[in-house]
């Protein structure tokens, strides 16, 4: 485990720019996500770490070495693609063993077996290791793949979305577990993802990919918290950010140069307008919808929207009038970037 | 559409007997010729010619072996007082000689001519498989200049029937020493199957995701050890379909045998028809070696015929 330094890498695929000047580093023992929609780049960028694609500029370092020319076995990382994770004519064991099986490494099979017992306790699946790897769950896959990342204690795992395909339950599952294990391990994990839960709850540390950009990198709670432009405080949140024209607040202290006005759902005070005079806009209630874990009240203002949360058994119903109130605002000007209050 | 895209509509009872009705009329008509070859292998010189024809063993005629006989040994023939002053026959093959007014000289050619067709088919098969392999490979990962054309390339040598080129062949062979040899037959069967096997193979391996390789090279194997390790496994079966095509083609082929091999490396199919000419129509001999000659493809194809059926459905169902 060591420390994984990414400068100034570019890469372009004839006329797109799949990475565009990202740089980033990643700590001994961090667990760093990188968020982003499909087509930011996240495979592109894996796929440079780990030296499966040459970038067109900038350089790799693991631990202080230039790896930038460097094969990829002689970089000491792992990969889970986000697809075809395990060789499918191979047992789970030889799965897991695999890595350690190669000429770089060849460690003795005694050893191996070992280490497999161990990661397949880890991992929870020690009575299926004589199962073939496509006689598995897709959990169970993605469990073995993630598991085959981290048996050989590489400098640092690459993971490419490894939960994404699996169901809603499933994935939070996952989720905990690879927390867990990537904490019992002490291992360094360069994540990518297009779900902003995993980002939150997985990550030490966050990364904002937009159009191959790494727009902002910071903890979960500063990527939440103090978003740099309306894209990234968008990224963050369910139901997403409210944007709303500054016009709409015009006895609200904001800078100057602020054309819009984010304000998370949590952060949106809504009262019957009828219950006395206060300040800020009014709207009307168009819609209340039960998800059964949240209830999202819509209410337009003039012609922009809001989403709030509401409890249960609110009173409000479609068409009443209700004041809106801020708090914690986020200011934009704008092109989208954040004005400091 | 249904729930499962790869679901196909289940055929009505009605539709599964007509299918299997005509499957089992076309079985009948494409059998019946195996089944005389096989009839005709157990008969007798004259019952094999005889009209209307005999058809029912035991009741119309007598099985005997004399056609397998005939097809394993020479034979001189030589008047009765001879053959009744040797000493007593040996039995077998020997008697069935004595009996026509005959004696065995000599075993005939069917043995070594059946060994060179198994070395040149089965050789010239692993050589297509082993360079169509690795072509296969090579067009399916790397970028190589003008891939197109050099596919098309390949192709297009499959466009004119091969025997159209017999000619500037045999001139070839004759200048190069590589008539009736085996190494020049194997060399011949693998230009013509190298083309399949290229085109066969790449689909097989395009069909394989490289992330399968990727993974390996970043596990600390070289791109061969990946190659032989992730990749070849996985291509067995389309390795296996293109390997019984090839078989096919160079265990049957006729017209280039006969033109470029008339002894040591003769092959059987230009041997089986010379039978016919010593001494009479033996037809019971030639429908011997024809069923022999059979065996082979029969056992390969049912030994390896799961692989087959997936290799040959494997581009047309796709996941
Ligand atoms: N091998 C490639 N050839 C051409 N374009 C590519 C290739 N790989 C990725 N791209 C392009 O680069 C961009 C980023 O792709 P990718 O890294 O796969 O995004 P993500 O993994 O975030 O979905 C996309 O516009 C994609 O079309
Ligand atoms: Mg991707």
């Amino acid at each position: 485990m060591s420390e994984v330094a990414l400068k100034g890498l570019m890469k372009r695929f004839g006329a797109t720019s799949a990475i565009e000047d990202v740089s980033l580093t990643i700590g001994d023992g961090e667990f760093v996500v990188l968020l982003g929609p499909t087509g930011a780049g996240k495979t592109t960028l894996l796929r440079l770490a780990a030296g499966l694609d040459h970038p067109d500029a900038g350089r790799v370092l693991i631990d202080g070495h230039d790896v930038t020319q460097e094969p990829p076995a002689a970089r000491d990382v792992t990969f889970v693609f986000q697809q075809y994770s395990l060789y499918p004519h191979l047992s789970v064991y030889d799965n897991l063993a695999f890595p350690l099986r190669s000429p770089l490494r060849r460690t003795p099979e005694a050893e191996i077996r070992r280490i497999v017992h161990d990661v397949a306790d880890l991992l929870r699946i020690a009575d299926k290791l004589q199962n073939r790897a496509t006689h598995l769950s897709g959990g169970q896959m993605q469990r073995v793949a993630i598991g085959r990342a981290l048996v050989r204690r590489p400098a640092i795992a690459l993971m490419d979305e490894p939960l994404s395909s699996l169901d809603a339950k499933l994935r939070a599952d996952l989720r905990i577990e690879l927390k867990r294990i990537q904490q019992e391990l002490g291992a360094t994990l360069l994540y990518v993802t297009h779900d902003q839960t995993e980002a939150m709850t997985l990550a030490t540390r966050v990364g904002v990919l937009r159009e191959g950009r790494l727009v902002q990198l910071g903890t979960p709670r500063e990527i939440y918290e103090s978003p740099a432009d309306a894209y990234v405080a968008g990224r963050l949140g369910h139901p997403p950010i409210n944007l709303l024209s500054r016009r709409l607040f015009p006895d609200l202290a904001a800078p100057g140069a602020t054309a819009t006005i984010g304000v998370r759902t949590e952060h949106l005070e809504i009262a019957r307008a009828s219950d006395g005079p206060r300040a800020g806009p009014v709207g009307t209630v168009s819609w209340i919808e039960h998800l059964g874990d949240q209830n999202h009240i819509h209410v337009a203002i003039e012609n922009e929207k809001t989403v709030s949360l509401v409890d249960p058994d609110t009173p409000l119903a479609v068409g009443d009038l209700v004041s809106i109130g801020l708090r914690a605002p986020l200011f934009f000007d704008g092109k989208g970037a954040r004005v400091q209050a | 559409m249904s729930a499962n895209a790869h679901s196909v509509v289940e055929p009505s009872a009605g539709a599964k007997l007509a299918a299997s009705v005509l499957v089992i009329l076309y079985a009948c008509v494409a059998l019946i010729p195996l089944l005389w070859i096989g009839l005709t292998s157990i008969k007798s010189p004259p019952d094999s010619i005889a009209y209307p024809p005999k058809v029912v063993p035991f009741v119309h005629f007598t099985p005997t072996a004399e056609g397998f006989c005939n097809l394993f040994t020479t034979r001189s023939r030589q008047t009765p007082d001879y053959i009744a002053g040797l000493p007593p026959s040996t039995g077998g093959c020997d008697e069935v000689a004595r009996s026509r007014n005959m004696v065995v000289v000599g075993a005939s050619n069917y043995v070594p001519r059946f060994v060179n067709s198994l070395i040149i088919a089965f050789g010239s098969t692993a050589l297509s498989i082993v360079l169509g392999t690795a072509a296969a490979y090579a067009f399916s990962r790397f970028r190589v200049p003008l891939k197109d054309d050099l596919m098309f390339f390949i192709l297009s040598t499959r466009m004119m029937p091969p025997i159209a080129v017999a000619i500037p062949v045999f001139l070839m062979y004759r200048e190069l020493g590589l008539s009736d040899t085996r190494l020049g037959m194997i060399l011949l069967y693998t230009s013509v199957n190298v083309s399949l096997a290229v085109w066969l193979l790449k689909g097989f391996i395009d069909e394989i995701p490289r992330e399968y390789e990727e993974a390996a090279m970043i596990d600390g194997y070289t791109r061969l050890q990946a190659f032989w390790k992730v990749v070849l496994p996985q291509a067995t079966t389309g390795i296996v379909a293109t390997a019984i095509f090839c078989l096919i083609f160079a265990w049957n082929e006729y017209a280039f045998a006969v033109l470029l091999t008339s002894g040591a490396a003769q092959t059987a199919p230009p041997f089986i028809p010379i039978i016919i000419g010593e001494g009479g129509q033996d037809w019971p001999a030639v429908a011997a070696g024809t069923a022999l000659f059979l065996l082979p493809i029969l056992v390969f194809t049912v030994l390896l015929r799961k692989h087959l059926l997936r290799g040959i459905t494997f581009g047309a169902v796709r996941k």
